[in-house]
């Protein structure tokens, strides 16, 4: 008997948790996270080109009507990735899996998201927005915790496009990974739907580079890497490619990004690993909190009701 | 929502050769009338696989774009969102495209390459851009949908033949004349690059 209760409990607790996971997956493709809202404010009140001012009003106007049709602001909804920080004694942690991609296929139906999953090497879209390792799932393990921390981001055929990662020998510095950025942002980052946020990650090789350029665009815009030299380093990328002025769209304006993040590691005295990830003005970000009662707090989005 | 200003520009379908002479790059434009998505397998479909285009695209416009679009009750459709992917991909088929269908306008994201260009000039035709990610902005200016092809294709690369009503704003980005303005933008952020590159390079000198 108890074991039933048990088991029903837990059920319950599962579902519960999906509905929390597909409303926020399906919120964050209508609302941008009140940092990049804040941002593009700022950028807009700054810009001086007629041309960027009438983009930026048009980006205005689609964020407005989309909050109030209550519609995905870009068609693109993305694949949709979670990144998690997972407490050891989280009490969903062995079901988190099954319920994230529940809480995708709930949201591309209620969303509605648009279907973005293409089976590979089938080449089939598998209409669900699921598919083989998607929704991708980035697990970080918190040792002493009971809670869990999930960013979800709609990853963008437009703001993916640019990611590129190699790996420096170390005579090339800093200075080769200055160049980097600047290659692929100045090349690739018109497509992408400027102003961006663009992520750096420095690293020992290629993916460990890459999977640190995409988890540095999910801190928020304004945010500085503890250590002094990376955050002069982000700071100079950001002035220095606001100064090559791609404006919104590529069109030419007073800035070319939102921010520039970079996350590191130690590295192999042998190489630099460099790789750029960028977030288009669009950045549909969202960091929600839950607690082992299954209370949440949603960190990303002020005001939110799900 | 901006308010029709007294000298906006708006060109109706079918476009005439003579309502895009005198657009230049960087010049903002707004639609009315017929606007219909076509993208990376429809153009592969009529270049590659030589079949015929089931929408007439003759002095019409195109929209690189992959909409959301939600079918109601009735069976009609409903615009949801709907906003420009990236141009670049078409590249490959555009001026042949431009030249079979007798299309005027293209819209997308992004700039286009050095073959859209000829053949803009070829056929008196223009590509304009229309802010990506502005979607719900673009589906509020669609007034119906009239017409899907190629459903087989799903969602994202159907053939929505949509009504528009000064559907914008438009940036032109390569004109009758040729003139590229994403290219001429990129070749001037390349040249910008150098000596600011040469002055944070100073300030990041970490390995000593």
């Amino acid at each position: 008997m108890q074991v039933t209760e048990q088991t029903e409990d837990r059920a319950a607790a599962v579902q519960q948790l999906t509905d929390v996971m597909w409303k926020f997956t399906s919120y964050i493709g209508k609302r941008l996270p009140t940092d990049v809202t804040h941002k593009l404010a700022d950028l807009r009140a700054q810009e001086t080109h007629p041309l960027a001012k009438a983009v930026y009003q048009s980006m205005k106007d689609n964020q407005d009507a989309a909050d109030r049709l209550d519609r995905p602001s870009c068609q693109d909804t993305g694949v949709i990735q979670y990144f998690i920080t997972a407490g050891a004694r989280f009490p969903l942690l062995g079901e988190l899996e099954d319920i994230l991609s529940a809480a995708t296929k709930e949201a591309t139906i209620r969303g509605p998201l648009r279907h973005n999953a293409v089976e590979t090497f089938d080449e089939k879209n598998t209409g669900t927005n699921t598919g083989s390792k998607i929704p991708w799932l980035d697990w970080e393990i918190d040792p002493k915790g009971d809670g869990c921390t999930i960013d979800v981001y709609m990853a963008g055929g437009g703001c993916t496009l640019p990611g590129a990662a190699k790996v420096l020998m170390p005579g090339e510095g800093y200075e080769g990974v200055a160049e980097f950025v600047f290659d692929v942002i100045t090349q690739r980052g018109v497509n992408a739907c400027p102003p961006m946020l663009v992520g750096v990650g420095v690293s020992t090789s290629a993916e460990t580079a890459a999977r640190l350029s995409k988890k540095a665009i999910l801190r928020p815009v304004d945010s500085r890497h503890p250590n002094p030299n990376a955050a002069r380093m982000e700071e100079l990328l950001e002035e220095g490619l606001n100064e090559v002025g791609l404006g919104p769209q590529g069109l030419t304006g007073n800035a070319s990004v939102m921010g520039v993040n970079i996350e590191s590691s130690a590295r192999h005295p042998s190489t630099i690993g460099v790789a750029v990830s960028t977030g288009c003005w669009a950045h549909r970000r969202g960091r929600i909190r839950i607690n082992a009662d299954l209370s949440y707090e949603i960190l990303s989005h002020q005001g939110v009701v799900l | 929502m901006s308010s029709t200003a007294v000298n906006k520009k708006v060109l109706t379908t079918p476009i005439r050769d003579e309502d895009l002479a005198d657009l230049n790059v960087g010049d903002v434009v707004y639609l009315t009338g017929q606007l219909v998505t076509c993208r990376d397998v429809a153009h592969r479909r009529l270049i590659e696989l030589g079949r015929d285009l089931p929408v007439d695209l003759k002095g019409g416009a195109i929209f690189h774009a992959g909409p959301i679009v939600k079918q109601k009750d009735d069976g009609s459709y409903e615009m949801v969102s709907i906003g420009p992917t990236t141009s670049m991909r078409m590249e490959k088929f555009e001026r042949e495209f431009i030249r079979q269908t007798g299309v005027k306008l293209v819209v997308g994201k992004g700039g286009m390459g050095t073959e859209t260009a000829a053949g803009c000039v070829e056929n008196k035709a223009v590509h304009a851009i229309f802010p990506g990610g502005c979607a719900v902005l673009a589906a509020t200016q669609v007034e119906a949908i009239e017409d899907a092809q190629w459903k087989d294709l799903g969602m994202p690369e159907t053939l929505w033949v949509n009504r528009v009503r000064e559907f914008g704003p438009l940036i032109i980005s390569i004109d009758t004349k040729g003139r590229n303005l994403i290219e001429e933008n990129k070749a001037r952020f390349a040249e910008k690059k150098k000596p600011i590159l040469a002055r944070i390079n100073e300030q990041i000198r970490f390995i000593k």
